[in-house]
């Protein structure tokens, strides 16, 4: 099967000069549910944006299903879905008839748009709303909007720019299933985030981009078993009275509740447990101080990560 | 230009002619009350006083030069209105990141300019025969040659659209461009009349040409060569086409 995304030498230095991708090689197969991460100023945006024909190519190469996108730009529009991350919508016009137009872009006739609006704004809970304006729909919505407008043509590969930014949490997670069910259906997902623990709970691999270079590029599994350590936060249920040592584990006090726990990744939270139970401490809950892609991301990128992440 | 283009096609211009129809209180109305006002003053309270131009009165051998001013100005603000609007709010990234052509891009922003400059130039039409008895001299010529108008406006309303960085810019060509040329371009006045220094100097004012071309369709009135007229109208958009065309392949304004 082809690569649903194949990156070969890609540079790209903007007329300022300011150099944004420098060599990027990447392959993305097909019915992948992808992260492609980076703080910001990275190069992701470039790199979607090369790829949707916003921006262009200083020197390289992209393939979309095997199609070069210099040489046979029609088809990879064809087979491409973009979730921008700023909202580009016509303010000035009810949501369906958005729809209607960008199908209508596609070549898809207004009944044959209509259709796939309604089945799309269903699955997304907007189609009350399908007669508004973007300027009267919250956040959440227009984000969903943006999303059914990208699927108005079926696309193969589906881009999500931080698809979930300024989303609350119930919706994020009802997004998240909507994203599994159409990645499940065979739509490759290319996903840009912020929030790492979507990626990690999402995406299968991953690429790590930093000032415009890859500096990481593996499956999940992978991210797993690089790191050597975790650590843990446990709440107990009773006071902690006095300083605890463990065998193999680090200990550190935080308040008379809340110790953290660094130990080597070959232990589960049932060792734990069973350590602090032998001390006579009775956990009350416990969890990853921070996720493990979390910490890789900041190794590798020696950034500080925001706080939603 | 395939099925799939068709549909693209009849969307941009559905887009478009929705869109001004949308506000017409603002893109079709003004040149109308604008037209009224013109026939009051010119027609009644000065006309008279002016008299007859080659045997034309006063307002009815200006009224060819009132109906064209509003078909240029209104494909001009279409356009530039429109696609600016859509760069400014991005919006116009659902058309750049679909399979359409660029020259389907170009012609249906165009025909969408085209299509508003025929609804206005008609309704100020309809204005004017309310008030006067104004014969056609060639009504196919005088469609053709709005038409064309409107046409080449349209494209260059585009070129600013795609040039513009802030809304200052897409005024900045009407205002002190396309006004000051529509004006002294002989919609007034006969060129023939001002001193020859000024008549060298308008014939490089490519509106005096429509405007004189346009009165021959009304008042079969031939004041400079049709021929040479319709060469420069057609030479400009066949110009200004390309450079829409090549702005688009480019990315000039829209893409980084």
């Amino acid at each position: 099967m082809k690569n649903a995304l194949e990156i070969i030498n890609l540079n790209k230095t903007y007329r300022n000069g300011f150099e944004a991708l420098k060599n990027i090689n990447l392959e993305i197969e097909s019915g992948d549910f992808f992260a492609f991460l980076g703080p910001n100023g990275a190069g992701k945006s470039t790199v979607i944006g090369i790829i949707s024909s916003l921006v262009t190519i200083s020197s390289g190469t992209v393939k979309v299903l095997g199609e070069d996108i210099t040489d046979n730009p029609d088809w990879a529009k064809k087979n491409i879905g973009i979730v921008p991350q700023e909202y580009n919508l016509n303010q000035f016009i009810p949501i369906e008839e958005t729809m209607l137009n960008v199908g209508g872009y596609f070549g898809i006739t207004r009944e044959v748009a209509h259709s796939r609006t309604y089945e799309l704004f269903n699955q997304l809970g907007i189609w009350e709303k399908k007669d508004l304006t973007p300027r009267e729909l919250s956040g959440g919505m227009k984000r969903r909007l943006m999303i059914a407008r990208a699927l108005i043509h079926k696309p193969n590969i589906l881009i999500l720019d931080e698809p979930t930014a300024g989303v609350d949490t119930e919706l994020r997670l009802t997004m998240w299933d909507f994203f599994q069910e159409i990645n499940k259906k065979g739509v490759t997902i290319i996903l840009t985030t912020h929030y790492l623990e979507e990626a990690e709970r999402l995406c299968k691999n991953l690429a790590i981009i930093h000032k415009g270079e890859i500096i990481q590029n593996s499956s999940m599994t992978d991210i797993y078993n690089m790191k050597k350590n975790k650590t843990y936060l446990v709440k107990s249920s009773d006071r902690i009275t006095s300083d605890i040592k463990l065998d193999s584990f680090n200990v550190n006090m935080l308040d008379e509740y809340t110790i953290e726990i660094t130990c080597e990744n070959r232990f589960n939270i049932s060792d734990i447990i069973n350590e602090l139970n032998k001390k006579s401490i009775s956990v009350l809950n416990i969890i990853n101080k921070r996720n493990q892609l979390e910490e890789l991301f900041m190794e590798l990128t020696n950034t500080g990560v925001s706080n939603d992440s | 230009m395939t099925a799939d283009h068709i549909v693209a096609f009849k969307t941009i211009i559905r887009k478009e002619f929705l869109r001004f129809a949308r506000i017409w209180i603002q893109t079709i109305l003004p040149s109308v009350i604008t037209m009224f006002l013109y026939i009051t003053i010119f027609g009644n309270f000065i006309g008279d006083k002016i008299g007859s131009i080659k045997e034309f009165s006063y307002i009815e051998y200006i009224i060819p030069g009132l109906i064209i001013i509003p078909i240029i100005t209104n494909s001009y603000m279409n356009v530039v209105g429109s696609f600016y609007s859509g760069r400014f709010q991005k919006s116009t990234e659902e058309l750049l990141v679909s399979p359409v052509p660029n020259w389907i891009i170009l012609v249906g922003y165009v025909s969408g300019g085209v299509l508003r400059a025929l609804i206005v130039g008609f309704a100020v039409y309809v204005v004017t025969i309310f008030f006067i008895d104004i014969p056609i001299h060639n009504i196919p010529f005088v469609l053709f040659i709005t038409v064309l108008t409107a046409f080449l406006f349209s494209i260059a309303g585009f070129i600013n659209a795609a040039y513009a960085k802030s809304f200052d810019d897409i005024n900045i060509v009407p205002t002190f461009v396309l006004n000051p040329l529509t004006y002294l371009g002989g919609t007034f006045y006969s060129i023939e009349s001002l001193p020859q220094i000024w008549q060298d100097v308008s014939l490089f004012n490519p509106i005096a040409y429509i405007v004189s071309v346009f009165r021959y369709g009304f008042l079969g009135l031939e004041e400079t060569s049709i021929y040479v007229s319709l060469t420069i109208i057609i030479v400009f958009i066949i110009i200004l086409f390309k450079i829409g065309l090549i702005m688009l392949e480019k990315g000039i304004g829209i893409k980084n």
